[in-house]
C-alpha cells in the first residue's frame, strides 16, 4: 500500500474522563475512500474517538493525522472532515435552504454558487422541493436527509457519522441504509460511521473496528470479523453465536461439549485451554443418529421468518443454539454435526482472576482494596507484594451487595452452554471474572465473596 | 474562548465580588467594634437591649401571621383559579398575578392612602391587613402554578380508589400541592420580616420593624451593630430556606 | 351553585386587592392636594407630571429618568453578562458548577435590605464613593441570576450538538456564538431582559442602601422621601396610574402571544 493511501491515522490515542479510561491507546489508520465503521456497545468510547476527529475535545495521548498532517491541535473549524450528528443537530432557527448553506457562507462562497451547490444536494438527498421548510416541521427521516446535505455540501475529504440511523424506525433505516451507501459510492469519499447496531456495521461496512472498553477488540472487513472473531466479546457481540470452553488437544484437535472435534486451527499447543465458537446456522441437525458427533434433545422451536432457531440440550449437559431451515418439534431426539472449518478456535483472554495484592498477616492478604481471609501461611511476610489468584469458578456471587465482602454490577454476561461467564464491575471500578450456573441480568447488583481456600498466593513476577 | 465552560468565568468573579465578599463583610463588620478590634460586642448588645428583642419579636410575629393570612386566603383562590370547572377565564389569573408587577411601594402607598381616607387608624392591624395586600399574589401565584401543573389523574385515580372528593383534597391535592406552598412561604415571609418602608408607610411610623433598626444603624453610621442586626436576619433566613430544601426533597420522592 | 361561590371569592378578592390603585387613579383626575376629596375632574395632575410644573420643581421627573436609565443600562449589562455566564455553566460539571450555581441563587434567595446592607459595607470597604456607579452595580447584581435562570432551561432544551455542528461547518467559535447560539437563546434572553428590567424598576431597598448621599432618586426612593415627609405630592397620582395602565398593557400583550403561541402549536 502507497503511505498516501492513509486518509486518517491514530497514533497511541488516550483519554480519561475523571478517573475513567474511555480510550485506551488506540492506534489505527483509515484508507482514503473506504467506509469505516466504529462498532461496539455503548461507552465503548467510539463516539468520543469520532469527536477527537472532528476536534470536539482534547487527546490526553497521542495524534491524529489528516493525510500525514497532524490536525491534534487544529481547532474543529479548521478540519478538512464534516459530521452528521446524533438526532441531526439541525439549527431551529433556519430553514432547510439556510441550514445546507451555513458553512458555504461561512466560506463566503458566491451567492450563485451557494445556491447551485445547496440544489445539487438537495437533489442528492431527495428533498428538492424542502428548501424553505421549517427543519423543525420535517420528519425524522428528512431531518436526517438535511443533516446529511448540510455536511456534504462542504465537500469534506472525510465524513463522520455519529449513529445517524439510530432514532429512526426500522424500515426508515434499512433504506437510508441503502441510500448511504450508494452517497459514499457516488461522493468517493472516506466514510466514518459509528454504531452500536452490528447488523448495519456488517451491511454497510468496508472495514469495521470492534472496540469495548476503550479498547480495539478487532479489525477487519465484515466477513472476516464474522467468520474468524478474535475473541469471545467480538463474537457474542457479532451476530449469534455459541461460545464454549474448551480444550486445544493437539494441532486440529479440540474438544468441547464433552467430544473431540477435528478442526482448522493449529499452534496453540497442546492441552491448552481455549474458547470456541460455533455459528448456530454452521451446526448441521438431523435426526438422531450413531454418527452424529453431538446428540440431544430439542428444548424448543422458534420461527423467526426464513429460518427455524432451536436450542438444543446435549446428552453431555450442553445448550447449543441452531438455525436451520428443518424445523425439529421439542423434545425430538436429534444429532448434531459440525464441519471443521466451522469451528472458530479463540485463545482465552485470561484463565483465572489474577489481582495485585498486599500480604497483611499469615493468614489476611489484602486486594481489591479489602482484606481477605485466606488459608493460613508462612510463605510470605506481611507486606510483602504478591499475586493474588481466584478460579472463576470459586467467586461467589449473593443477592444482597451489602452482605458480600464487596459490591458489584454484573457489567457483561456470557452464556457458555453450559455455564455462564460474567464480568463484574466492583464499585471501585475493578473487574472480576465469575463462572456461575446461576441466572443473573445485566445490571443486577450482587454481593461478592470468595472463600479462604479459594484464594491462591502467588509470588509476583516482576 | 474555545472551551466554553471557560465562558462563565467572568460572571464567576463578578460573583465571588459582589455576593460572596459583601456577605463575608457582613460577618467581619458583625464580630468588629467601631475601631477595628474583634468583638461579640454588638450581639451581646442586641441580646440586652430589651427594645432591639422586642421588635425582634414583633417582626418574627407580623411575618407569620401575615403569611399564615396569606395561605389562608391565598390557597382557596389558588385552587379555584387553577380548577377548571369553577373558573374558565384566563383574565382572573392575570389579574392576580399583576399586582406582582407594580412597584411595592407604590402599592402600598396607595394602601396607606385609601386607610387614611376612611378614616382607619394605623397601627398594627392596618399594617397587617396592608402587608396581606402586598403579598396575597406572591402566594397565590405559586401555588396556583402547581395545582395547574398537577396531573389530573391524581385526584381520578384517588377517586377510582374510593376517596371522597374532600378526601380527595385532603389527602392528595393538599400534600401534592405543598412545595407550592412552600415557595409562596418563601416568597412572603422572607420579605416581610426584613421589610422597612412598608411598614413605616403602613403604621405612618408608629411601629417599627426589624428592617428599620437595620436601615437607622446603617444610615447613622452604626455599621458594625447594623450589620450584627443583619447576620441575626440571614440566619432567620438561612433557616427558612433550609426547611424548603429540604422538602423539596421529600416531595421529590413523592412525586 | 359551587361555582357561584368561587366565583365571588374571587371577584371579592380581587376588588379588595385593586381598590387602592383604583381609589388612586380615581384621584389623580382631580385637582385637590388631599385624598379623597373630589373638587371636580381635572387633568391638571397630568399635565404638571409632563411639564415638570409642581412642588418641588423636576425632582420627580429626575427620578423617573433615573429609574429607566438606570434599570436600561442594568438590564441590558446584566443580559450580555448572564448570557455568557449561563453558556459557560452549562458547559460546566462538578465542583465549579456547583459553586457558581449556588453564589447565583444567593441574590435571589436574599431579602433585599441584606443584599443592600452587604453591597453598602463593600463599597465602604473598598473605599468606593457611592453614587450612580454602585446603584448600577448593585442593580446588575441582583438581576444577572434572573438572566442566568432564564438562559439556562433554552441551553438544556437545545441540541448539545448545535455548537458543535456550527464549528464543524467551519465557523469560529464567536461566528458559532453570534449566528447559532444567540439567535437560539434570544428568547430566553429577552425574557431575562424583561425580568432584569422589572426587578431594577421594582427596586428600593438596594437602591437606598447604595445611592451614597449625593441626593441620587430614583422612582422608589423619591416615593420614601416623599412619603415620609408626609402627604403624598398629587403628581404621583397620576404617575402610579399611567405605570399601571402601561404594565397592564403589557402583560395583556405578553399573555396574548402566549395564549397564540399555545394554540399555534396545539394544531
Amino acid at each position: 500500500m502507497k503511505p498516501n493511501d492513509k486518509i486518517i491515522e491514530f497514533k497511541n490515542i488516550t483519554k480519561s474522563f475523571g478517573e475513567k479510561c474511555v480510550l485506551d491507546d488506540i492506534s489505527f489508520y483509515v484508507k482514503k475512500g473506504e467506509f469505516l465503521t466504529l462498532l461496539g456497545p455503548s461507552g465503548c468510547g467510539k463516539t468520543t474517538l469520532l469527536r477527537l476527529l472532528a476536534g470536539f475535545g482534547t487527546t490526553d495521548k497521542g495524534e491524529i493525522l489528516i493525510n500525514g498532517e497532524n490536525i491534534t491541535d487544529v481547532p474543529p473549524h479548521e478540519r478538512p472532515v464534516n459530521t452528521v450528528f446524533q438526532r441531526y443537530a439541525l439549527f431551529p432557527h433556519l430553514d432547510v435552504y439556510e441550514n445546507i448553506a451555513f458553512g458555504l457562507k461561512l466560506q463566503k462562497v458566491p451567492t450563485d454558487e451557494i445556491d447551485k451547490k445547496v440544489r445539487k444536494v438537495l437533489k442528492m438527498v431527495s428533498m428538492t422541493d424542502y428548501e424553505d421548510r421549517d427543519v423543525e416541521s420535517l420528519s425524522g427521516g428528512q431531518q436526517q436527509r438535511v443533516a446529511i446535505a448540510r455536511a456534504i455540501v462542504n465537500q469534506p475529504k472525510v465524513l463522520l457519522l455519529d449513529e445517524p440511523l439510530a432514532a429512526l424506525d426500522l424500515k426508515m433505516r434499512k433504506d437510508m441504509q441503502i441510500e448511504l451507501k450508494e452517497m459514499h459510492k457516488k461522493l468517493g469519499i472516506t466514510f466514518i460511521y459509528v454504531t452500536h447496531d452490528q447488523e448495519e456495521a456488517l451491511t454497510l461496512s468496508d472495514t469495521i473496528v470492534v472496540m469495548n472498553e476503550g479498547k480495539i477488540q478487532q479489525i477487519g472487513t465484515p466477513t472476516d470479523i464474522y467468520n474468524e472473531p478474535q475473541n469471545s466479546f467480538v463474537a457474542d457481540f457479532i451476530g449469534e453465536s455459541n461460545i464454549l470452553n474448551g480444550k486445544m488437544i493437539k494441532d486440529r484437535l479440540v474438544e468441547f461439549a464433552g467430544h473431540q472435534f477435528d478442526c482448522v486451527d493449529e499452534g496453540f499447543g497442546e492441552n491448552v485451554d481455549v474458547d470456541v465458537v460455533v455459528r448456530p446456522e454452521d451446526i448441521y441437525i438431523m435426526n438422531r443418529t450413531e454418527s452424529a458427533q453431538l446428540t440431544g434433545k430439542v428444548k424448543s422451536c422458534t420461527f423467526k421468518g426464513v429460518h427455524y432457531e432451536m436450542f438444543v440440550d446435549t446428552d453431555k449437559g450442553y445448550e447449543l443454539m441452531i438455525q436451520d431451515y428443518n424445523a425439529f418439534e421439542p423434545e425430538s431426539e436429534v444429532g448434531l454435526i459440525i464441519k471443521p472449518a466451522d469451528i472458530q478456535v479463540m485463545k482465552k483472554e485470561r484463565v483465572v482472576n489474577t489481582f495485585e495484592g498486599e500480604i497483611v498477616d499469615e493468614t489476611h492478604v489484602k486486594f481489591l482494596e479489602e482484606t481477605f481471609e485466606c488459608r493460613p501461611q508462612d510463605k510470605f511476610e506481611a507486606g510483602e507484594k504478591v499475586t493474588v489468584e481466584v478460579k472463576f469458578s470459586k467467586v461467589d456471587l449473593i443477592d444482597h451487595p451489602e452482605e458480600g465482602m464487596l459490591a458489584g454490577e454484573i457489567h457483561f454476561l456470557l452464556y457458555k452452554g453450559d455455564h455462564y461467564h460474567l464480568t463484574v464491575e466492583t464499585d471501585d471500578g475493578d473487574h472480576i471474572w465469575v463462572d456461575t450456573n446461576d441466572i443473573w441480568d445485566k445490571g443486577d447488583l450482587v454481593g461478592i465473596n470468595i472463600a479462604p481456600k479459594d484464594i491462591k498466593i502467588v509470588k509476583r513476577n516482576d | 474562548m474555545t472551551k466554553r465552560s471557560t465562558w462563565a468565568l467572568p460572571y464567576a468573579i463578578f460573583l465571588v465580588l459582589f455576593v460572596a465578599l459583601p456577605l463575608i463583610l457582613i460577618i467581619v463588620y458583625a464580630f468588629h467594634d467601631g475601631s477595628g478590634n474583634w468583638t461579640l460586642g454588638n450581639f451581646t448588645k442586641f441580646f440586652r437591649d430589651a427594645d432591639a428583642i422586642g421588635t425582634f419579636a414583633l417582626s418574627l410575629e407580623v411575618a407569620i401571621e401575615n403569611t399564615l393570612l396569606c395561605i389562608l386566603l391565598g390557597y382557596p383562590a389558588a385552587w379555584i383559579l387553577a380548577n377548571k370547572k369553577l373558573n374558565k377565564s384566563a383574565v382572573t389569573i392575570v389579574l392576580f398575578i399583576m399586582p406582582m408587577w407594580i412597584n411595592a411601594l407604590m402599592r402600598t402607598l396607595a394602601t396607606a392612602e385609601l386607610f387614611h381616607m376612611l378614616g382607619i387608624q394605623l397601627g398594627k392591624g392596618t399594617l397587617l391587613i396592608g402587608m396581606v395586600y402586598d403579598y396575597l399574589p406572591f402566594m397565590i401565584y405559586p401555588i396556583y402554578n402547581i395545582l395547574d401543573r398537577m396531573d389530573k389523574s391524581y385526584a381520578e385515580a384517588a377517586a377510582d380508589l374510593g376517596a371522597t372528593p374532600w378526601q380527595v383534597f385532603w389527602k392528595v391535592q393538599v400534600p401534592l400541592s405543598m412545595p407550592g406552598v412552600i415557595s409562596g412561604v418563601m416568597m412572603v415571609f422572607m420579605p416581610t420580616v426584613s421589610t422597612f418602608a412598608i411598614s413605616e408607610f403602613l403604621t405612618n411610623n408608629k411601629i417599627k420593624l426589624f428592617g428599620t433598626i437595620i436601615q437607622e444603624n446603617i444610615n447613622s453610621s452604626m455599621w458594625n451593630y447594623g450589620a450584627a442586626l443583619s447576620l441575626v436576619m440571614l440566619v432567620i433566613i438561612g433557616m427558612t430556606s433550609l426547611l424548603q430544601d429540604n422538602k423539596k426533597e421529600v416531595s421529590g420522592g413523592i412525586v | 351553585m359551587k361555582r357561584f361561590f368561587a366565583q365571588c371569592y374571587i371577584w371579592l378578592l380581587l376588588i379588595v386587592l385593586y381598590a387602592p390603585i383604583v381609589f388612586i387613579a380615581v384621584f389623580s383626575f382631580t385637582e385637590s392636594k388631599v385624598l379623597g376629596n373630589w373638587t371636580g375632574f381635572s387633568t391638571k395632575l397630568y399635565a404638571n407630571l409632563f411639564s415638570g410644573d409642581m412642588q418641588g420643581g423636576g425632582s420627580l421627573m429626575h427620578a423617573i429618568q433615573n429609574t429607566i436609565v438606570i434599570a436600561l443600562i442594568a438590564a441590558t449589562i446584566s443580559t450580555i453578562l448572564g448570557t455568557i455566564a449561563a453558556i459557560g455553566l452549562h458547559n460546566m460539571r462538578g465542583k465549579g458548577k456547583q459553586a457558581i450555581t449556588f453564589l447565583n441563587n444567593i441574590p435571589m434567595l436574599n431579602p433585599d435590605i441584606i443584599t443592600g446592607v452587604s453591597l453598602f459595607l463593600l463599597f465602604v470597604f473598598l473605599h468606593i464613593s457611592q453614587g450612580y456607579t454602585t446603584v448600577v452595580l448593585a442593580h446588575i447584581t441582583f438581576c444577572t441570576p434572573y438572566v442566568v435562570l432564564s438562559v439556562l432551561p433554552r441551553l438544556t432544551q437545545m441540541n448539545p450538538n448545535i455548537y458543535e455542528a456550527a464549528l464543524d461547518l467551519g465557523a469560529t467559535p464567536f461566528q458559532a456564538l453570534r449566528k447559532v447560539l444567540i439567535p437560539l437563546l434570544k428568547p430566553g434572553m429577552i425574557s431575562g431582559f424583561i425580568l432584569a428590567f422589572t426587578m431594577s424598576l421594582d427596586d428600593f431597598a438596594v437602591t437606598f442602601f447604595t445611592r451614597g448621599t449625593i441626593g441620587l432618586d430614583t422612582l422608589s426612593t423619591y416615593i420614601y422621601t416623599d412619603a415620609r415627609k408626609g402627604g403624598l405630592t398629587p403628581e404621583l397620582r397620576p404617575m402610579i396610574t399611567i405605570m399601571f395602565v402601561g404594565i397592564l398593557i403589557l402583560l395583556i400583550i405578553i399573555n396574548m402571544r402566549k395564549i397564540r403561541n399555545s394554540k399555534t402549536t396545539a394544531e
